[in-house]
């Protein structure tokens, strides 16, 4: 298995510990093959623990910073129903973050440190939520698009050979799937709207649909980690071809909508059977992931301020448990 | 958990999905929520709209205006514990403050409805194209966030005093009031919950967060006498029944917030008695700001629908 490549055992392991390590690599390897699922107290490779930490961290702070584009919206929402079901939306996101982390926590670090390491900037979130959202068609085009590559991308997470990440998704894809419909009757609305609001919904799909794209990751002969993550099951498809069957998916809704994509060079190709698009900017995408998009220092900067002034209240709550627990225990 | 389903991209029309794994969301009820009623009994504002529409229900002017008062106080409120969404002080704040921010804002949404009723107008042309002297929230909901012991201190206030007038409004005699309320009641019991055991955690928590809880109630307390206020409008709504007179809330609220209080350890403040007027469209400096940033894009596209 390509995962041995990355296993090393060192020298000075015992006769017993090796053994152990050679059992828990077998178990791995057996139930990897018959794609079961690991769990938090099954042994697993360090590289695989690591990898899994990773994904599942940046997806979590993902959710997180997500809230920020979506919550500019909530005060200004044109009618009490929408601001209701972008409020609940944010707060899902929330859910989704808080679940995640649970998740990730199972594979030995605390939440405390990855919210240190998302403010520090040594953790990454996806790079789509470092662009502005200046109008309130960004609701439905975030919903539409951005939540639809999400989709696309998690459903088959659903099935990751890492037992507490795939029941996560199951349940966070539930919540996107409305999500996703939120965005659309919004578009749909703003569409069938004045043309002032239609203008906004097609200009909100122009600015949103290239980054949606290259949510999938960079195309498949530039994404290193791809081949290993499929065979440890975590991914299930290459971004690439996940990239391909989304395309397709917003072609035929986009005629519902009565919207445009930007896009001129989409097509479906007969003999492949997949769907292909115009070139993507990979350069800007490298520059927003480097740190230079338009709100970059901003969200990690909200998201910082909302921690630290913070910081008194979380420790009011350990300080209050304690001394209830003293209380309790001198009873 | 093996996978039995190999779907994985069972999406169709514009967002249906098979998450490709059976028994999902076996952890619990997936639709299990701390302050949601179940299914069916849940009245919601569009219901109101559909019974005003076919004429079955509407408020008689003296109806309207007491639920418009109620209903700005949810909608203010709501607006101003939105601002909290991605800025609490733990991710489960940001759930707990943004779900009562829901609960305020759907009470709002469906007085506001039926107070429509009365003058041919929706909620949304409630909301969004009254100017500041024409909204009827008391001077408490317009307060700002502040810090969360700011916020928690104003919550407080607010959930037991909303906690004492649903609970007699569910008596009321007029049947969509007393609907709104009933459901409304509900939730608010869960708001009373939490903004109290946050006081009891802040008061009995570090030095910084006790002195924090102090300066918060310090700055909301003015802001108490005006919910407990009778005027006209109270007293002819009291003799027929709709409502009671807000004064006869005032002895259940101070011994309720008064046993928090005490265990709490914490003397009820001794500030002065803003004079209010929210009531009869005298607000304070905050409203204007907070209309402004609410109602800019509606205005900005008068009658689009959204």
């Amino acid at each position: 298995m390509a995962s041995q490549n990355l296993q090393s055992v060192p020298a000075e392991l015992s006769p017993e510990e090796q053994e152990r390590e050679a059992a828990g690599q077998a178990y791995f390897d057996r139930i990897i093959s018959e794609d079961s699922r690991i769990e938090p107290r099954d042994w697993m490779p360090a590289a695989y623990r690591k990898t899994l930490l990773r994904q599942i961290s940046q997806h979590a702070h993902s959710e997180i910073i997500g809230m920020q584009p979506e919550a500019n919206w909530i005060t200004r929402a044109p009618s009490l129903k929408r601001k209701s079901i972008l409020m609940a939306k944010v707060q899902d996101e929330a859910g989704h973050g808080l679940y995640l982390y649970s998740a990730a926590e199972t594979l030995g670090q605390s939440r405390d440190q990855m919210m240190e390491d998302l403010i520090a900037g040594k953790a990454r979130y996806s790079s789509i939520f470092n662009y502005p959202t200046i109008s309130w068609a960004d609701m439905g085009a975030i919903g539409w698009l951005v939540d639809g590559a999400a989709i696309c991308n998690q459903v088959p997470l659903c099935r990751a050979s890492y037992g507490p990440y795939g029941r996560a998704m199951v349940r966070i894809c539930k919540e996107e799937s409305f999500h996703q419909r939120q965005g659309f009757e919004i578009l749909l609305e703003l569409s069938n709207g004045t043309p002032a609001q239609k203008q906004m919904a097609q200009d909100a799909v122009n600015r949103w649909y290239a980054p949606s794209l290259m949510m999938f990751g960079p195309p498949d002969d530039d994404s290193p980690n791809s081949k290993q993550s499929m065979a440890w099951n975590i991914k299930r498809f290459s971004n690439d071809e996940l990239r391909s069957r989304f395309v397709g998916m917003m072609v035929e809704q986009v005629r519902v909508l009565g919207l445009t994509l930007p896009d001129k060079d989409i097509r479906f190709n007969e003999e492949t059977k997949k769907w292909e698009h115009g070139p993507l900017d990979w350069n800007e995408f490298k520059e927003v992931l480097a740190g230079r998009g338009p709100c970059n220092s901003q969200r990690v900067e909200r998201r910082r301020e909302a921690h630290e002034s913070g910081a008194w209240v979380r420790e009011a709550a350990v300080a209050y448990a304690r001394k209830q627990a003293q209380k309790e225990n001198a009873a | 958990m093996t996978n039995t389903n190999d779907t994985d991209f069972a999406i169709d029309g514009h967002g249906d999905i098979s998450v490709g794994v059976h028994g999902a969301g076996a952890s619990g009820d997936g639709s299990a929520s701390a302050t949601r009623i179940t299914p069916g009994n849940a009245l919601r504002p569009e219901d109101i709209a559909l019974e005003i529409q076919r004429g079955q229900v509407k408020p008689t002017e003296d109806v309207a205006e007491f639920a418009l008062r109620i209903g700005d106080d949810g909608l203010i409120l709501a607006q101003r514990l939105g601002y909290w969404i991605s800025r609490a002080p733990e991710l489960e704040e940001d759930i707990a403050l943004g779900n009562i921010a829901l609960d305020q804002l759907g009470h709002a949404r469906s007085f506001l409805t039926y107070a429509g009723a009365a003058w041919g107008k929706s909620e949304d042309d409630l909301a969004y194209f009254r100017r500041e002297h024409e909204f009827r929230s008391a001077h408490l909901f317009e307060q700002p966030n502040g810090d969360f012991a700011a916020t928690i201190a104003r919550q407080f206030i607010v959930s037991f005093y909303q906690y004492q007038l649903y609970t007699q409004l569910m008596e009321s005699t007029d049947a969509t009031i007393a609907a709104i309320s009933a459901k409304a009641v509900k939730e608010v019991d869960y708001h009373r919950d939490h903004s109290a055991q946050w006081v009891l955690r802040l008061a009995g928590g570090t030095d910084e967060s006790r002195a924090r809880i102090i300066q918060g109630f310090k700055l909301v307390w003015p802001y108490v006498e005006e919910l407990f206020e009778d005027d006209e409008l109270t007293t002819r709504l009291a003799a027929a029944g709709v409502t009671v007179q807000p004064s006869s809330l005032r002895t259940e609220f101070d011994r309720l917030t008064g046993d928090i209080m005490a265990e709490a350890e914490l003397e009820i403040p001794g500030v002065p008695q803003s004079l209010g007027g929210g009531r009869r469209g005298k607000h304070s400096e905050f409203l204007g700001y907070i209309l402004a940033e609410m109602q800019v894009l509606a205005r900005e596209h008068p009658g689009a629908s959204w």
